[in-house]
């Protein structure tokens, strides 16, 4: 096995062995990404000499650190990416629009300067839709990434480039924010691990706003108990948020084991009116059995509002984004205006229509106030279920192009994703298996608030029955 | 015809917290080198996120309080959306349907109101007295507008009240109130020159009847007045502009809503942006900041930290103390002189002086509370009554004397004509510079009976 293969918690193992240094590790993802990010667009830079210094330093860290410190950097020396979303101190953060072309962050967002300090190597900044916006990566001014499985598909978006890096082991993990299913989406179009956390349980500061009371930071790796390791560094109250929450103490791996038996697993009741490909729904029914199979007991949960849930979303998110997109005004940095793209301007056009005057009440008032009663109804169905089960995403990746001159198909992709962002909850987005074309298939575990230890066992014990993440695609 | 004015009022005060509203960068800008105190939060810097300053929301609760208003057990934060130069996030963090203290009121004393009867106050309601952040500083060279924004994101509290002033003077006196209330509470220095307490005023004119009819209706167009940056430029200004609205309405015409600044050179106020719809800030929860509760004892506990306040100082200094109200207003003016006054009132009772005797030092004496501790000005006092009870015989035989010489005004005093004893003072004091009045009047009454 090539080392940019191996997962965050091999890799740890090996370099704590010594079996190979950080420098070598870097250096065989930097090549990875050599080889191919030309044909797959996944990274919009690539700090290759910064890297290399850094992975020296851990290489250094490692050989002088005392047994039994090597725990307190749990990163280090392992390279990672940051989606360009992610304020980087020193290092070019475009939000992959033309009006961010040039701006060099003089500060790092909390996630950034916490996996530094857990000794983390940076191999660059990955591509995304422009500001976020965006199902399927194709939004991004500096063209789309492609899906490793197929370049001629999309990899899904927003946090696109993160997980194709990731999926295409050019790095070990990388980071992402979900607004609508912008972490999920991905990753289970890309066949890895995505976590969406709870609302206010990782800092946003320092990550460019999208939908600030939506928007959930969390991460792309290769299995469930990486995404754990990582969530351990990236979680926690950071007094630059306001929102944020203290953390429990114990480890989220620490349920790891445990397995699924007796938990009860809630499942959509209808799921057929949302789904446009049949055989694809067989996937998910596939692995309710396997869930079955594995001691849970499933039961079908209806939530109410559900059918409400894009357009409560579709009113609360760019009512936001179109205050948050204020500030790029060209005065004190950045490019002007008129280098907003497409979505963005639609989002600030509709934004600024449903908080007028007039319109409030009517639009971002009443969606609000559905927002409330979506909340409800997963309260409620958590008093029955120790946790959901769902599909990502209605259909298999796309091909290149093809919804990109229908936003509003392009924004039905977010169907099953939307509620737990609206919800506040978590979901893990984790492979259940390959379409016909070979084409990734995903499905998300949601649970309550603060639930993401429960959400790492389910994972976790369905990896291990099913290891879909041996497979790698065919570059 | 005859017009009566219609204004209100808003304020705006700078609070002198150490850090600013969302960041931790010092709130002091003045005589700061131009964007020293900057940070990616009050920058507006991508991905930077604001979290309130505890400090400040307790001064705003403090002078939502002091003005009598009810404080709201839940309220939030706003983004209230517009561009300008000098808001670098595009929206002002600030507070809309629910700020933290709503429905309060002051009371003026009735010396500034020709309409009332003297000893009656006027009531001002207060609207609402909210949070918000302060913009960056515009400021204009030639053909280069630069920004600081040193001043960007220091806390700012709007106080606004209804449209209950009739007069420019009504308006002064409650600015002084207002500016008085807040050094007490030590939450802002309230230095209009240095632009932390800023007003703008809004008037308007409507019809006087005599009340043949009252009317209800407020005038359908207002006047709102910037640049004023000191009580007598209010004063002026108001004065102005009741003056050119009253003459646009005798032609029989409508003075036009607009915004209106005082031109300190011209004496006048000028047009500055005509309004001609109100402006849309698509005002929404601000989704960074969780809503803020205060339960009844977290006010009760602010409450608890507020010092007394000058209405009420006043009125203890009159009721208990039996100051006069003349005394007690130059008394209570100032805090730091409220409590000098206090503490020296306490030394005072031990050594038996009253407390009009310690009044008239301060006042009249005008002494320098920074350098004369209470207890030193006890003593000076004693010393005093000891100087002056020591001459008492002296001042007999001078008092004897002078009797004699001035014959003619014994006998007016004897006749009834009360006012000759000032002339005999007057001679006494000519032999006693320094010695008390009223001390030499006893003497002397007592001799001429």
């Amino acid at each position: 096995m090539k080392l940019n293969e191996l997962t965050i918690k091999r890799a740890r193992e090996g370099l704590r062995n010594k079996n190979f240094s950080s420098v070598e590790l870097t250096r065989a993802c930097l090549e990875q990404i050599k080889k191919h990010n030309k044909n797959l667009n996944a990274f919009i830079t690539v700090t290759e000499k910064k890297a290399l210094e850094d992975a020296k330093n851990a290489d250094q860290h490692i050989n002088n650190l005392a047994i039994g410190q090597f725990n307190n950097y749990p990163l280090l020396g392992i390279p990672i990416a940051h989606k360009d979303l992610f304020s980087t101190k020193g290092i070019k953060t475009t939000a992959a629009s033309k009006v961010l072309e040039d701006y060099i962050p003089a500060y790092d967002a909390t996630v950034v300067k916490k996996l530094k300090d857990a000794g983390a190597v940076i191999v660059g900044k990955t591509n995304l839709d422009a500001w976020a916006h965006g199902s399927s990566g194709e939004n991004s001014d500096f063209g789309p990434a492609k899906n490793p499985w197929n370049t001629e598909y999309v990899p899904g978006g927003s946090s696109s480039g993160s997980a194709v890096s990731v999926a295409s082991d050019m790095c070990l993990a990388a980071t992402g924010t979900d607004t609508g299913g912008s972490i999920r989406l991905p990753a289970s179009f890309n066949n890895i691990v995505g976590l969406k956390p709870t609302y206010g349980r990782v800092s946003r500061y320092g990550i460019i706003a999208m939908a600030s009371s939506l928007d959930s930071i969390g991460h792309f790796t290769k299995t469930v108990e990486d995404s754990a390791l990582f969530f351990d560094i990236t979680s926690g109250q950071d007094i630059f948020d306001a929102t944020t929450l203290p953390n429990p103490t114990e480890s989220f791996t620490k349920n790891l084991e445990k397995g699924i038996k007796g938990m009860r697993i809630g499942f959509p009741k209808i799921l057929k009116e949302n789904s446009q490909e049949l055989e694809y729904l067989g996937y998910f029914e596939i692995a309710k059995r396997l869930i079955q199979k594995l001691g849970a007991e499933l039961i079908p949960i209806d939530i109410k509002h559900e059918e409400c849930a894009i357009a409560c979303y579709y009113i609360i998110q760019p009512s936001e984004v179109s205050s948050n997109l204020a500030r790029y005004d060209g005065i004190r940095f950045g490019n002007n205006r008129e280098n907003f793209g497409d979505e963005a301007k639609r989002r600030i056009m509709l934004g600024t229509y449903t908080l007028s005057a007039g319109y409030y009440d009517a639009y971002y008032k009443k969606a609000m106030q559905v927002r409330t009663l979506i909340k409800k109804d997963f309260d409620e169905a958590f008093k029955n279920v120790d946790a959901l089960i769902s599909p990502v995403s209605p259909t298999p990746p796309w091909k290149l192009g093809e919804k990109i001159s229908d936003p509003l198909k392009m924004y039905l992709s977010d169907v099953f994703t939307v509620t737990a962002n609206l919800a506040g909850i978590p979901g893990l987005a984790l492979p259940i298996g390959f379409t016909k074309n070979r084409l990734p298939v995903g499905m998300q575990i949601l649970g309550p608030h603060f639930s993401e230890a429960k959400l790492f066992q389910i994972g976790h014990a369905y990896e291990q029955a099913t290891e879909w993440y041996s497979q790698k695609p065919n570059l | 015809m005859n017009y009566k004015p219609v204004i209100g009022l808003e304020v705006h005060v700078e609070l002198k917290t150490k850090s600013k509203m969302f960041c931790s960068c010092k709130a002091d800008y003045f005589g700061e080198k131009p964007n020293t105190n900057t940070c990616p939060v009050c920058l507006g810097l991508p991905g930077a996120l604001p979290v309130p300053n505890k400090k400040a929301i307790e001064g705003c609760v403090m002078i939502g309080l002091a003005l009598n208003c009810k404080i709201n057990n839940f309220s939030k934060f706003d983004r209230k959306n517009y561009f300008y130069p000098d808001l670098p996030k595009g929206y002002q963090i600030s507070q809309y349907d629910q700020p933290f203290c709503t429905n309060g009121y002051v009371y003026l004393g009735g010396e500034t109101n020709r309409h009332l009867p003297s000893g009656t106050k006027k009531r001002i309601r207060i609207r609402r007295v909210h949070m918000e952040e302060d913009t960056a500083k515009l400021i204009h060279q030639g053909q280069d507008s630069l920004i600081d924004f040193n001043r960007s994101g220091v806390p700012l509290v709007e106080i606004v009240t209804e449209p209950d002033f009739e007069s420019a003077k009504e308006v002064v006196e409650y600015l002084k109130k207002l500016q008085q209330i807040v050094r007490y509470l030590n939450v802002s220095d309230a230095d209009m020159e240095k632009g932390n307490m800023r007003l703008e005023p809004n008037i308007s004119l409507m019809i006087n009847d005599k009340g043949l009819r009252i009317k209800k209706t407020l005038p359908k167009y207002k006047v709102e007045v910037k640049n004023i940056n000191s009580f007598r430029f209010a004063e002026k200004a108001i004065e102005y502009e009741i003056k050119r609205q009253t003459e646009i309405l005798s032609e029989g015409k409508t003075p036009v809503q607009e915004t209106r600044g005082w031109d300190e050179d011209k004496q006048k106020t000028v047009t500055q942006r005509i309004k001609e719809e109100a402006q849309d800030y698509r005002y929404f929860p601000e989704p960074d900041i969780p809503p803020i509760r205060f339960s009844d004892s977290d006010i009760a506990s602010i409450e608890c930290i507020m010092p007394e306040l000058p209405d009420v100082k006043m009125q203890r200094f009159t009721n208990i103390y039996r100051l006069s109200a003349y005394d007690a207003e130059i008394l209570t003016r100032d805090r730091k002189i409220a409590e000098y006054f206090d503490e020296t009132t306490v030394i005072g009772f031990h050594h038996e002086i009253k407390r009009k005797r310690i009044a008239n030092y301060i006042i009249n004496r005008k002494i320098d509370i920074n350098k004369i501790l209470p207890a030193e000005l006890i003593q000076i006092i004693i010393k005093d009554n000891q100087k002056s009870s020591l001459d008492e015989d002296k001042l007999s035989k001078v008092i004897a004397q002078i009797l004699i010489e001035n014959q003619k005004a014994v006998t007016d005093y004897k006749n009834g004509k009360v006012q000759a004893i000032g002339f005999l003072i007057g001679k006494v004091k000519q032999h006693f510079p320094k010695a008390d009045t009223r001390q030499i009047k006893n003497v002397l009454e007592k001799s001429l009976k």
